[in-house]
């Protein structure tokens, strides 16, 4: 059999993606056994001039991890889906923002305003930032430009599928492989996880849905058998994709969202808030600004890892 | 320069609000023409998405009309329409949208007047605070 040309790559991401990857552990072997890496940042000294020699289409696969925040990364993400036959997008950066996203709730001044002069460990009193052109005396320098909004993978060049996860689980990284390997991948598109919410798999206990207090994880002790958001802690299971085992659950900890919203739903920040809102069984309108007031984070809990993907996609500006 | 004419999403609820804009009509009450109106079967009806939707898809404003606490014909989905409109009116906030642009108000059958009033106010409003800016990097 001939072996499928593999490539990864990471853009705006914590190197996650490619550690869940090694996780796989032996089952690595697996991967290696049907398909040869020819491109790996993180793990094989490949560079992009080796990229740029390959012709195109000649990848097979690509997994590309990581949102794109500047364009470097737009230039990595339009390289590599000219040079591959299928593009996946792989973990929750590349598949809606994740939590680079998170930046679009600001923007590059703001960004740039923080890190290079207000943090207290600078001291910047010229307020010199990165420019993408820098004349020296030995010629000019250039970096690639900080955009002010961070975008998906889908967002800058077409997908074939989309892995979610942060990072996607060792399971769902196999049955990609399994599919890769006996060339039964779903028709492009694909999400490869549940179509259904995480409730639908989740394991706990659900009776009546009314809660009077949120309480933020640090703030009780959970009990393990019971839905959490009965206990009045804000789980995005009703908002969120399964098909990620509930690993968070059975860590007797809230779903954050990382697997986006399920099949048919468009913005997945909105409809936890509607969720929410509805069961928080409260009628008062001094009760209600106390909801408000308990709910302290709402685009940054309901869009943890979705901001790029939101049907607002970032705080205007 | 032609004046800023915004246009209005309203969410009405069938019970109490839309019948409210019925009898603004058949009283031949005077309202701003900026608002189309959507009907739904209870102001609960309205998910959060489809009020992002309307602003993404053109509206500079939107309206969600109810019947009054304790006048809901599905007893309590007014409840949740003032709960999930608070909370979305914070999270608006957080992406910079101001908070005049989605208004909530409970509107009875026999109100017609106070639609119309109400029309009048959001579309004056809405006309201060001028279009919505859209952003477009998608």
């Amino acid at each position: 059999m001939v072996k499928l040309k593999l490539a990864l790559y990471w853009a705006a991401t914590c190197g996650g993606c490619d550690v869940a990857v090694l996780d796989t552990n032996e089952k690595i072997l697996d991967i290696v056994n049907i398909a040869d890496i020819v491109f790996w940042p993180i793990a094989m000294d490949f560079k992009r001039h080796h990229v740029e020699a390959m012709e195109d289409k000649s990848i097979d696969v690509c997994l590309f991890n990581g949102a794109v925040r500047n364009s470097e990364l737009e230039d990595m993400a339009k390289l590599l889906r000219a040079k591959s036959k299928t593009m996946v997008a792989f973990g929750s950066c590349a598949c809606f923002g994740g939590i680079p996203s998170l930046a679009n709730l600001t923007n590059r001044s703001e960004i740039f305003e923080r890190a290079y002069v207000e943090a207290p460990s600078n001291v910047n009193p010229e307020r010199v930032f990165p420019k993408t052109k820098t004349a020296v005396s030995e010629g000019e320098l250039e970096l690639p430009e900080f955009y002010d909004t961070v975008l998906a993978l889908g967002q800058v060049v077409p997908v074939e599928y989309f892995v979610p996860g942060c990072p996607p689980p060792v399971d769902l990284i196999l049955k990609v492989v399994d599919a890769l390997a006996t060339n039964q991948l779903p028709p492009p598109g694909a999400t490869i996880a549940a179509e259904k919410t995480l409730c639908d798999e989740c394991p706990r206990k659900k009776e009546e849905k009314r809660i009077t207090k949120i309480y933020r994880p640090h703030e009780i002790i959970p009990d393990p058998e019971r839905c959490l958001l009965e206990q009045g802690i804000i789980c995005m299971g009703p908002a969120t994709r399964g098909g990620c085992g509930a690993r968070c659950i059975e860590a007797n900890m809230p779903c954050r969202g990382c697997f986006g919203p399920p099949a048919g739903v468009y913005d997945q920040g909105a409809k936890m808030l509607s969720a929410l809102a509805s069961i928080y069984d409260v009628k008062d309108e001094k009760e209600i600004a106390r909801m408000v007031e308990e709910i302290i984070d709402p685009a940054g809990t309901f869009y943890r890892f979705g901001m790029s993907t939101s049907l607002l996609q970032r705080k205007r500006m | 320069m032609e004046e800023f004419e915004p246009k209005i999403i309203a969410f009405l609820c069938n019970w109490c609000s839309y019948a409210g804009a019925d009898l603004a009509g058949t009283s031949r009450i005077q309202y701003a023409p900026n608002v189309r109106v959507i009907r739904v079967m209870c102001s609960g009806r309205v998910d959060p998405t489809f009020v992002i939707k309307a602003l993404r898809a053109g509206a500079d404003g939107v309206l969600i009309g109810g019947c009054h606490f304790g006048d809901c014909h599905y007893i309590e989905g007014n409840y949740k329409t003032a709960r999930r409109v608070a909370l979305l009116k914070k999270l608006l906030g957080q992406l910079g949208i101001e908070e005049e642009r989605v208004w909530l108000e409970w509107i009875s059958a026999a109100e017609g007047s106070h639609f119309a009033q109400v029309i009048n106010d959001i579309t004056a409003k809405v006309k201060e605070l001028g279009p919505f800016a859209r952003q477009n990097n998608s």
